[in-house]
């Protein structure tokens, strides 16, 4: 089933027939999420009314790690199957897992302030994020550094591929190390360690987080296909004013 | 009203909340944009070279 969309023609028809159906579920959800989040939900005991950033902060940082996955997986993909898609999914999917990056660095900072009473600490919760976010701008960058876009995608792949290092370190960082930030809480032995009135919201928020990514993604990587297209195009046109 | 401003004030922890909402709001919502406006402009690039369906065939020029 995988490889009938490998096709970018029928990729393009798959994404035309889905994409209004994301984008409705996407609003309904953070429709839910936000009435769940900030209004039904209670404040925590120990945390207040702060605990309300989590329902933004935790789906980014998960999202931030999905996206990770993904692009390397897709960088796995194109480079050792050359599967037509795979460079351009991973293409569309960096800036957004960047954003994602970004928005659980900035709403971490806005909640450890009150909590933890400092914007920032340099440990390894942290600064693994940090790093990853540094790893989505270098491979964007890498990407379109060269005048080839074959050999963009392939040195940038390369470092995606060897970046990936950095995942297992961020979700095992609170275990490994000593850090202000808590460990898991949600995704645990033993099952969730919070209550059912603070984990919907959260859940509800995080499906959200996910459908909007697959909204995005089918976005950029239509537009990536088109983009292939037009090239093509114009070294047709090219070759043929040389002939 | 009054309850309107319990709500935004958070328990005084407003300054942090609503930022913190806000930034992710204006993020998704101009990388939306910004992804939209980008296929648009891909698909007028192809329209302008390929009149002919499929862009199997360019203009001749």
């Amino acid at each position: 089933m995988f490889h009938r969309f490998a096709n970018p023609t029928r990729f393009l028809r798959f994404a035309a027939v889905v994409q209004p159906w994301i984008a409705w579920i996407t609003v309904i959800l953070f429709a839910v999420g936000l009435y769940l989040g900030l209004l039904a939900s209670p404040a925590d005991y120990q945390q207040g009314e702060t605990v309300r950033m989590m329902y933004v902060h935790v789906p980014s940082a998960w999202m931030a790690l999905f996206c990770y996955s993904g692009l390397a997986i897709a960088c796995a993909v194109a480079l050792i199957w050359k599967h037509p898609l795979a460079d351009l999914a991973a293409k569309a999917t960096a800036p957004i897992g960047a954003s994602f990056t970004f928005l659980a660095l900035v709403t971490g900072s806005l909640w450890g302030k009150p909590m933890w009473s400092t914007w920032w600490v340099w440990d390894a919760r942290l600064t693994s994020m940090l790093v990853l976010f540094f790893l989505y701008l270098g491979y964007m960058a890498l990407n379109n550094a060269f005048d080839d876009p074959g050999r963009g995608a392939k040195s940038s792949s390369i470092l995606a591929l060897v970046g990936f290092v950095n995942v297992p370190i961020i979700k095992f960082s609170v275990d490994w190390w000593n850090t202000l930030h808590q460990p898991a809480s949600v995704v645990k032995m033993g099952g969730p360690a919070i209550h059912a009135s603070i984990l919907a919201p959260l859940l509800v928020m995080s499906v959200a987080f996910t459908t909007y990514y697959l909204w995005v993604l089918l976005i950029r990587i239509r537009r990536e296909v088109t983009a292939n297209k037009v090239h093509a195009l114009q070294m047709r046109q090219a070759s043929r004013r040389g002939q | 009203m009054e309850s309107l401003s319990v709500f935004l004030d958070m328990g005084g922890y407003g300054h942090f909340v609503w930022p913190a909402y806000g930034v992710v709001a204006v993020v998704l919502i101009v990388l939306m944009i910004e992804s939209r406006r980008s296929l648009k402009s891909a698909e007028a690039a192809l329209a302008a070279m390929a009149p002919t369906k499929d862009g199997e065939e360019g203009s001749k020029a």
